[in-house]
């Protein structure tokens, strides 16, 4: 067990790599109940949401979900984010942990220069919800098997959603909320329930998916099969140092929605491109896997003399359990941002060879 | 409980020593291969390098970490474990055999190095 932000969790149970195959190959059972829900309701929660968060929220309809990133006023990155309409005037949050107590202070800051308080309801429900990721190609049997009965949003069954859909469930007397989304790149679903019940549905999923293989998995898996999709984490690839354009998740910001908190600065960056980069990074030798803080080096390009030169530094690494190589995201210049070009990672004051490459750096099989 | 095999030496750094009349072979112990969890990578010693008790000298990196392994013995590097480098999982595997990291030609082993009890009490398994 380590502490983490304060919550007790288990780094393995079985073991990382073998909870890491397990997910690639059948499913896995990760608790997430450390991760904050915030819920936002009101007339204009919609519109409040679309002005502090990057990505559209009016493109969302009923039962669906999209990620999102809270930014600061320079385009900083406060949080990466899940949202999920529950309904018309109804919104959930999952938010980092480690950032669930910022994010509080940032809304209510940010909804009272809003000026509709009246019309935006904000509250952190993070004490009175848990929730579990079940993830991996067996997870739709495993929970259709463990969560029944028909849903009380829009679809009939869990095996109905559709990546990136949210329904409410009912597991006895209380509301369970299934989603189709997770953090591994497989397929798989992600239940946030009462915190009195999340107990029942772990050991439900855990009975139901026995004879599929499922196993309950740790942090150090969660985190080998999110840095194998390129997938970012906070206090890694983002920060509030780091904007999102920065970290390439370009895709989550849409600029063309109109003003939001950062807008400008980003619209900005954009422009001008920003001048460092997030960049997934293979090493091309046998080498002792990268870590985060490792520096990253790079010939110079510009004037051709061939110098090495420190480029950036190593945000997340490790060895690929997939790929049987050291892989990682690094944040470096712009100009060594190219695919296939070639760097340098420094390993204990040695040099090892790496090389750009794209994300994901494993795609899960159907 | 790990295995703690009653004809070696330890230390409290997890490293085992077998001595063999005047060479020694050194390795890290089952506990600390469990709570390395998954070895990926083993960085060894040049053979041929002089080593004194409780230098580091070799780098275990598994998913969760990277871990200085330090010289149970003063000694010169003999051979190293060629194995460790397609196979690092060796060390998970058979710590105490196949997973051997390297041979010093022995000096003096370091005199802090307890026996299998001693070992067993100072990771709370006696």
């Amino acid at each position: 067990m380590v502490d983490f932000e304060h919550w007790e969790m288990p780094v393995k149970y079985s073991g990382i790599v073998e909870e890491h195959h397990t997910v690639r190959k059948a499913a896995g059972l990760f608790d997430i109940s450390h991760m904050g829900e915030i819920w936002i309701n009101g007339l204009r929660a919609a519109d409040f949401l679309n002005w502090v968060l990057t990505n559209d929220v009016s493109a969302l309809e009923t039962g669906q979900a999209q990620y999102s990133l809270m930014c600061n006023e320079v385009g900083g990155v406060l949080d990466d984010l899940y949202v999920y309409r529950i309904g018309a005037e109804t919104f959930l949050l999952m938010v980092n942990a480690s950032r669930t107590g910022r994010d509080m202070l940032w809304l209510e800051e940010k909804l009272e220069e809003f000026g509709q308080s009246n019309r935006v309801v904000l509250k952190n429900v993070s004490q009175d919800y848990g929730a579990v990721a079940l993830q991996g190609r067996a997870s739709e049997k495993i929970l259709s098997d463990a969560i029944g009965g028909n849903g009380l949003i829009k679809v009939d069954r869990p095996s109905d959603l559709q990546k990136n859909e949210i329904e409410a469930f009912a597991l006895g007397d209380r509301d369970v909320y299934v989603a189709r989304t997770g953090y591994t790149g497989e397929d798989g679903f992600e239940v946030i329930a009462p915190a009195e019940c999340i107990g029942d549905v772990w050991n439900r999923l855990l009975t139901a998916g026995e004879s599929e293989g499922l196993k309950p998995c740790g942090l150090g898996a969660r985190d080998t099969l999110r840095l194998e999709m390129g997938y970012p984490l906070y206090g890694h690839e983002l920060s509030e140092q780091i904007t999102p354009l920065e970290a390439g998740l370009g895709y989550f910001v849409k600029l063309g929605k109109g003003e939001f908190v950062g807008s400008v600065e980003l619209a900005n960056q954009k422009e001008k491109k920003p001048n460092r980069k997030c960049v997934a990074f293979r090493l091309t030798d046998k080498a002792p896997p990268p870590r985060a803080e490792y520096t990253i080096w790079g010939r110079d390009t510009v004037w051709k003399t061939g110098d090495l030169n420190m480029i950036g530094k190593v945000t997340s690494g490790n060895q690929s359990p997939s790929l049987g190589i050291g892989i990682g995201l690094a944040l470096v210049q712009s100009s060594f941002a190219g695919m296939g070009t070639k760097l340098e990672v420094n390993i204990r004051n040695r040099n090892v060879p790496a090389e750009v490459v794209k994300k994901p750096f494993y795609k899960p099989k159907d | 409980m790990s295995r703690i095999p009653e004809n070696l030496k330890y230390a409290t750094s997890h490293e085992w020593l077998s001595v063999e009349a005047e060479a020694g072979t050194v390795g890290i112990t089952d506990h600390a291969q469990a709570e390395l969890t998954d070895i990926v990578f083993v960085e060894l010693p040049e053979v041929g390098r002089q080593l004194v008790a409780g230098d580091n000298c070799a780098v275990v990196e598994s998913v969760k970490s990277a871990s200085e392994i330090y010289c149970p013995a003063d000694g010169e590097v003999l051979e190293v474990n060629p194995a460790l480098t397609d196979n690092p999982g060796l060390v998970n595997d058979d710590p105490y055999g196949d997973g051997w990291f390297f041979k010093i030609k022995i000096g003096a082993p370091s005199e802090s190095l307890l026996d299998a009890a001693g070992y067993a009490s100072e990771i709370g398994e006696s």
